[in-house]
């Protein structure tokens, strides 16, 4: 037993770590943090801080795509929960305003879950139904203008701190925590890795797949009208049209880099996580580089490309095995 | 699904189109013209030309999220070739499409050979696309080639003050050519033995790697065209044009009846989705005091409809077959 | 000459003799150490049908992948007309005049006809496919198959016969010498049977040698001159079909090797229900259960401590019977009683909750989840019926994998293992260990000792028995008949997707069985016409 497979998470925490190094050689002031009226500041704190709707879009979408699935509506759900809670803001308190937010990409979810479980659409034409019209909808809701709002409750959410860390790192660290207790805390972890790895034997092995997929989408709808809110808070407005754009994609791109594969099974909460934060580490490290902010969607292609061949001999066995299988 | 069920989405599709024309019509006293309908081509003909290589790729079984990013790379590359290198722009759009054609064989090549889903091989193009262009301008350049005041003025005149311009006529040509493509040529029906089944399409001798890759050329190929086009409306480069394209092919294809399981579906119907699209905002524009946003919806209630009909009919047909067949446990 | 147990007039009486068509010897493949083919040879003859017959796991499909060049065999030769050929792929095989129609139609079912029938090699015109050059050339070569189709048409419009017959059409149109048809009636009914053979003489007429690999024996002596039997990747035998009834035939298939290492125990099933406390009333009835088209209405009693073996060839229904009471099939007749009360048995889930529990044949596709760890895939059935609200603690989980990988001698003793890497026998075990967690009242158990070795073999008889001692109710299918008289209180002979004999008490011997394996049927039409008359 002395040769044991390094442990997993090591890659992507090396990387993070690297691309954090190499923030600091182009930006030596990038580890330096400062408290200032009772709140942390840094260029650190600014990836934790920014990097936070990824990594709380990435808690839903996790899920997902270890079932198998995929949730191309996310950033739209963000666009139409940020509205809710940006046009709400200002007349009502902030637990109705939550509740309709929260609730709105609650519903979202059930209904990308209800297409896929039970009307057996594939998951990516299913919740690019959403993802077309959630934009439209948002838009709908601030009647196309771009809503402010000045209520402090909500705001807070975006831009207050909590003992100095800013409200939105606590929410994704208590979003995080939530979610593993749920997820590992229950069943529903072993039960969602057995479905996505092999759905036919665990319905043959009496898991009711079903449900968990539409508690799984609901979950995924929950998340991004948490990051919708979120986002929403930190701009004290909600605009339609760019709230959350692409960031389905970032998501996306956070779990795989996190380790989980697109062809489903085991996952890993946090490495999604921490893949949402090596995505901002990037982003903030071209930009204190003094590289054109341009450069980021290279960069990431890059990235893409390099996880995904780094990937592919594992997707290829996978695949091949698929392949064999059917034949 | 026999003949008739096949054409059936292209028929309902079409049918929308008329029903929705019609309402317009009664709606609008100018608006059953000519003219509305060639403005319509007009306005539209950089979505048609990529919707039509979208729907070669969707038919295969495949997705390209690249072309929207692909028609802003061009722009950009257009502008800065004419612009600042002095190259001629025939050149130009000659030397646009030779690297857009590349791009798109990347990246087939990359999914046939690392057996990754299309799905991320093309995000991965898409980010590269766009980040190309963002770092080649983040500007808009005018471009200024007398070709483009040129191309831009030329239009054949038709009765009724109609004008079919030169995009429009561009979109007509690629339409029927891929009309010609798809259904006539052995690529076709290559392209669809692929989306029918990828296994039986290699035992049959097909050479699904050589296929794949032409596909996907053909989509950037094509995205670069649209993307030619797109700069004659606005005769500049602008390396955020065409955000967006990729969704609104995906659903005109998928509007026109093309399944996006892959197997099914005709250039006709993508081309009569992309007049869908366009009808919603022209009712939207003619009406004036409705917003923009509505044409999302409208077209994601479409995508709905048209999604749950072909899942309807998908149902029927594979429970007939196993009533057919027996049933036979597989 | 006239065969014996042949009942179809049309047997032909002589095999066609001469030189080989195609001809090849010492065929061997391993696969990671398990050898699914021995020095298997098999001579084809012009003109001639040669039957390939096999249980599951015999190695006809690695011997047709070997022929065909998809698999490269280990070692071996293969020639055609006396020219050694040595096909790298299924288009080089095709070039060389061998070609392969499988069960599952291999062409692509949203294209016409025509195009199925031409693809790659369409006849074009300045680029352009010349359509009506290629339909009529489609309609000509259809029609020697007596074939009038409307060949624009879809090819998913037609029959599976059909379809067949159209790939058959399509190998023979590219100058095939060789078919292999590859279980092509496992989903046709009887008159589309007689439509396929007629197109098979047709091409043995023109002296194309066939390679016909089906499980309907009927069929068999139909149509095939000459019979090849394979056995856990070794050949059985090979002989004429005048000179091999059909009692024999099944013994050749079924029969254990006299060599096999593991003699079981002798037949010792009366001991088991002393233990349990004989006679106990069944607690699960099925009533005239059945599904049309998949298996036909059958009635069933299991009780505890009472082991019910399921006999039959492959395709007899035998697996499809385990599914509809475990509900991974929905019956649509017939009601099934648990404990008194009426039960749906909707899908798997509702069986759990019954206590039942089902080890399926397919062991990769259906059983593990390769990626998780022994431990949890040990678990996974047990906390699907506790709920996902009830989660098994970790410690809870350590102790009954440690449990279970104790008890069966599960290796390596490692439960943090991932299944995929563990051996046939062991991810069997595991498999099994996942149902004993439940502490199953039924357990059902699909070819629980295929593909496994010797050792694990003899361990999982031995936990059946032992299972059974404790009261549990199997319903076990096997091939290995001299396995299941061993353990098995009641057998059910099952035949064409139905279920046809019941032997009890001292007519559990394997020749009886045979017997009512091999009974022909002497009515026409052919097999496959029974239970699906839907």
């Amino acid at each position: 037993m002395s040769l044991r497979l390094p442990r997993i998470g090591t890659s992507q925490v090396v990387a993070l770590l690297a691309i954090l190094a190499i923030n600091w050689v182009v930006s030596p002031q990038f580890f330096d943090i400062r408290l200032q009226d009772g709140r942390l500041f840094g260029s650190l704190i600014d990836v934790l801080n920014r990097g936070a709707p990824v990594a709380i879009l990435s808690l839903g979408m996790v899920l997902v795509i270890a079932m198998r699935g995929i949730d191309l509506s996310v950033g739209a759900v963000m666009a139409i929960c940020g509205a809710i809670a940006a046009s709400l803001a200002d007349s009502h308190s902030l637990p109705v305003v939550l509740a309709a937010a929260l609730g709105a990409g609650l519903l979202c979810g059930l209904w990308n879950g209800f297409l896929v479980a039970v009307l057996g659409i594939q998951p990516i034409v299913a919740t690019l139904i959403l993802m077309v019209a959630g934009r439209g909808i948002a838009q709908l809701i601030t009647e196309g203008r771009i809503v402010t709002f000045t209520s402090p409750e909500l705001a807070f959410l975006g831009g207050g701190s909590v003992l100095g860390l800013p409200t939105p790192i606590v929410i994704t660290l208590a979003l995080l925590a939530l979610t593993v207790l749920i997820v590992r805390g229950t069943a529903l972890g072993l039960l969602i890795e057995a479905t996505g790895g092999n759905a036919r034997a665990a319905a043959l092995a009496g898991v009711g797949t079903r449900l968990i997929t539409l508690a799984v989408y609901a979950w995924c709808g929950l998340c991004a009208a948490i990051a919708g809110v979120v986002a929403a808070a930190d701009i004290l407005g909600a605009d339609a049209n760019n709230a959350g754009l692409w960031l389905e994609l970032d998501a996306i791109l956070a779990v795989v880099i996190g380790g989980t594969s697109l062809f489903g099974g085991r996952f890993s909460l946090v490495l999604a996580v921490v893949g949402a934060l090596i995505i901002q580490a990037m982003n903030t490290g071209i930009l204190l580089s003094g590289f054109p902010p341009e450069t980021n969607l290279v960069v990431k292609a890059v990235v893409v490309l390099a996880v995904l061949l780094a990937q592919s001999p594992r997707l290829k066995g996978l695949g091949s095995s698929l392949f064999g299988r059917r034949a | 699904m026999n003949a008739a069920s096949r054409l059936m989405p292209v028929a309902a599709t079409t049918a929308v189109f008329l029903l929705g024309f019609l309402v317009c019509s009664l709606t609008f006293p100018n608006f059953a013209s000519l003219r509305v309908v060639m403005n319509l081509f007009t306005d539209n003909a950089f979505l048609g030309i990529v919707a039509v290589g979208m729907t070669f790729v969707i038919i295969s079984g495949g997705i390209d999220l690249s072309v929207g990013s692909v028609i802003g790379f061009t722009t950009v590359f257009l502008a800065i070739a004419i612009e600042r290198w002095g190259v001629p722009p025939l050149v130009a759009f000659a030397l646009v499409l030779v690297i857009c054609a590349l791009f798109g064989a990347a990246m087939g090549a990359a999914i046939e050979y690392f057996e990754l889903p299309p799905f991320i091989v093309t995000l991965a193009g898409m980010f590269l696309a766009r980040g190309a262009s963002f770092l080649m301008s983040t500007e808009s350049i005018p471009i200024t080639a007398d070709l483009y005041s040129h191309l831009a003025d030329h239009a054949l005149r038709l009765p009724g003050g109609a004008r079919l311009t030169v995009p429009a006529m561009i979109m007509i040509l690629v339409v029927l050519g891929g009309m010609v493509l798809l259904h006539l040529t052995r690529f076709g029906a290559n392209v669809y033995a692929l989306g029918g089944s990828r296994v039986s399409t290699a035992l049959m001798g097909v050479n699904v790697t050589r296929t794949t890759i032409r596909i996907y050329m053909l989509s950037a190929g094509l995205a670069g065209l649209s993307g030619i086009v797109f700069s004659l409306y606005t005769s500049s480069g602008y390396s955020l044009s065409g955000v967006g394209v990729e969704l609104d092919a995906i659903a005109a294809v998928v509007i026109g009846g093309t399944l996006l399981s892959g197997g099914y579906g005709f250039v006709f119907g993508t081309f009569v989705g992309v007049l869908i699209q366009g009808l919603i905002q022209t009712y939207i524009s003619f009406d004036g005091s409705l917003s923009s946003w509505w044409a999302k919806i409208a077209t994601g209630l479409l995508l709905f409809a048209f999604i749950g009909f072909q899942q309807a009919t998908l149902r029927l047909a594979r429970r007939s077959r196993r009533h057919a067949t027996g049933g036979a446990h597989a | 000459m006239v065969p014996i147990s042949s009942p179809h007039d049309d047997a032909p009486a002589a095999p066609p003799s001469g030189a080989p068509l195609l001809e090849l010897t010492g065929f061997s493949k391993s696969f990671a150490g398990f050898k699914a083919l021995d020095q298997v040879e098999l001579t084809l003859r012009a003109g001639e049908a040669h039957a390939l017959l096999g249980e599951n796991g015999a190695g006809k499909s690695t011997l047709i992948k070997c022929m065909t060049g998809v698999v490269h065999r280990d070692a071996g030769r293969l020639s055609l007309d006396g020219v050694e050929i040595a096909p790298r792929s299924a288009e080089e095989a095709v070039k060389a005049g061998i070609a392969t129609v499988y069960q599952e139609v291999n062409l692509a079912p949203n294209l016409s006809v025509a195009q199925n029938l031409f693809l790659g090699r369409q006849p074009t015109r300045f680029g352009l496919v010349r359509e009506g050059e290629m339909r009529r050339r489609a309609t000509a070569v259809l029609a020697e198959f007596d074939l009038d189709l409307d060949v624009a048409a879809p090819l998913e419009r037609y029959s599976v016969a059909v379809q067949h017959i159209v790939a058959i059409a399509r190998a023979v149109d590219q100058s095939a010498r060789v078919l292999i048809l590859d279980e092509p009636t496992a989903s046709l009914d009887a008159h589309e049977v007689e439509i396929l053979f007629a197109v098979l003489r047709k091409l043995k007429a023109r002296g194309i040698g066939i390679v016909f690999v089906t499980h309907f024996l009927d069929q068999v002596y139909a149509i095939c001159e000459r019979i090849t039997v394979l056995r856990n990747g070794r050949l059985a035998g090979s002989a004429t079909t005048a000179e091999l009834p059909r009692l024999d035939l099944v013994r050749m298939m079924l029969g254990r090797e006299l060599a096999q290492a593991t003699a079981p125990a002798e037949r010792a099933p009366l001991a088991a229900r002393e233990v349990a406390g004989a006679r106990e009333a069944a607690f699960a009835t099925f009533e005239n259960y059945g599904k049309a088209g998949y298996v036909a209405p059958f009635d069933l009693a299991l009780r505890p401590g009472h082991v019910v073996g399921l006999a039959g060839l492959l395709g007899s229904g035998r697996t499809e019977t385990t599914r509809l009471i475990f509900g991974a099939a929905h019956a649509d007749s017939g009601t099934a009683t648990v404990d008194g009360a009426r039960v749906a048995l909707a899908s798997p889930a509702e069986a759990l909750h019954l206590g039942f529990g089902y080890c399926p044949e397919e062991r990769k596709t259906e059983g593990i989840v390769a990626e998780l760890t022994v431990r949890e895939n040990i678990v996974l059935a047990l906390q699907a019926r506790r709920g996902v609200t009830r989660p098994l603690s970790r410690r809870e989980q350590d102790e009954i994998a440690a449990k279970f990988i104790r008890l069966l001698d599960i290796r390596p003793p490692d439960p943090e293992r991932p299944i995929g890497l563990l051996s046939g026998g062991n991810q069997q075990k595991a498999l099994l260990a996942r149902w004993l967690a439940t502490q199953p009242r039924l357990l059902i158990l699909d070819e629980p000792t295929r593909g496994i070795d010797v050792g694990a073999h003899a361990e999982i008889i031995a936990l059946i028995r032992r299972l059974c001692a404790q009261g549990m109710a199997l319903l076990v299918v096997s091939s290995e008949l001299e396995e299941i008289v061993t353990y098995a209180d009641e057998v059910i002979v099952l035949r064409d997707r139905a279920h046809v004999a019941r032997l009890t008490g001292d007519d559990i011997t394997v020749p009886g069985i045979l017997a009512a394996i091999a009974e022909a049927d002497p009515a026409q039409p052919p097999p496959a016409a029974a239970g699906r008359a839907a």
